[in-house]
């Protein structure tokens, strides 16, 4: 049951990445593209998706965290950390330029498996590679280590 | 490049859905909805149990186009320009960076904003910085 209701979440959520032009990498890259702005090719969509995004999950987030417990879970796994360390600054950096380069992040790039794209699919087999390879910097000595935490996924 | 239009009621629309699932998701399971961290938690070590939610959820992903398919009979345009050595580096460069940097577009940009997390702001104005840079280097730069 739980297995099919999040079967059913990221259903909706790639159909959000379908709906909203996310899925599209040319899309992505023609935001990204402010140089194109005097041109009057640039495309402002992006900053659209993430206004529903953020302010439907704002809204929403509000009203499920005040739950005793998440519906088929005994507790909320949310983030606490505050602090600013070298990972939090180096990480999205490295991030962002792999997405200007491709116009491709996690969600859209699985998304567009289901396009039936070759280029899709080397994307996410390099992507995957790439998730696990922290793993093994994390294995270095630990002089050699950026930062470590408890989880070094979260969020 | 390929030229797109300005669609900002499809987008915002669009947005709302994927904002829906991730509150959808934090109801359900209690978890953020950061593609990133779903989809590299697919791989091993397991420490948390809950592997088989995780894969329903990418399925989902990539279950969604062959629904608007079935459903429409098409698919809205998709234009990837990058050739397969740039798709390599790219991948290998937003899989690393978001696992290393603890969350994509989706944990941070979408979740964590919303939460007005700090460290999410921080992570989402640098990867939109580098971003905006690099096409802005592919594009411009001659």
């Amino acid at each position: 049951m739980t297995i099919l209701v999040q079967f059913a979440i990221g259903l909706l959520f790639g159909l959000g990445l379908i709906v909203s032009g996310m899925s599209n990498p040319a899309k992505v890259l023609n935001f990204l593209d402010l140089g194109a702005i005097p041109a009057g090719t640039w495309d402002p969509s992006l900053a659209f998706v993430m206004a529903g995004a953020v302010a439907a999950t704002f809204v929403g987030f509000r009203h499920v965290l005040k739950l005793a417990h998440p519906f088929f879970a005994d507790r909320f796994y949310v983030p606490t950390r505050s602090d600013i360390d070298p990972k939090i600054i180096v990480g999205p950096a490295i991030f962002g330029i792999g997405w200007g380069l491709a116009g491709f992040c996690p969600g859209p790039a699985l998304t567009a498996l289901g396009f039936g794209s070759t280029s899709a699919v080397i994307f996410v087999v390099a992507m995957c590679a790439g998730m696990v390879l922290p793993r093994f910097v994390a294995q270095l000595p630990s002089s050699t280590r950026i930062a470590t935490s408890i989880d070094p996924l979260e969020t | 490049m390929v030229a797109t239009s300005f669609t900002p009621i499809a987008s915002l629309l669009g947005g709302a859905l994927i904002g829906l699932s991730a509150v959808l998701l934090m109801w359900a399971t209690g978890r953020i909805a950061g593609i990133s961290g779903i989809a590299a938690r697919l791989f091993p070590p397991y420490e948390d149990g809950v592997f088989a939610g995780r894969l329903a959820f990418v399925a989902g992903l990539v279950a969604a186009p062959v629904l608007v398919r079935l459903a429409t009979g098409s698919l809205p345009a998709q234009s990837i320009a990058a050739g397969t050595p740039l798709l390599i580096v790219a991948g290998l460069l937003t899989g690393f960076g978001s696992v290393w940097g603890y969350g994509c577009t989706s944990g941070h940009g979408v979740c964590g904003l919303s939460r007005l997390s700090v460290r999410s702001l921080v992570a989402t104005i640098i990867f939109m910085t580098t971003g905006v840079a690099t096409v802005f280097l592919m594009r411009h730069w001659s």
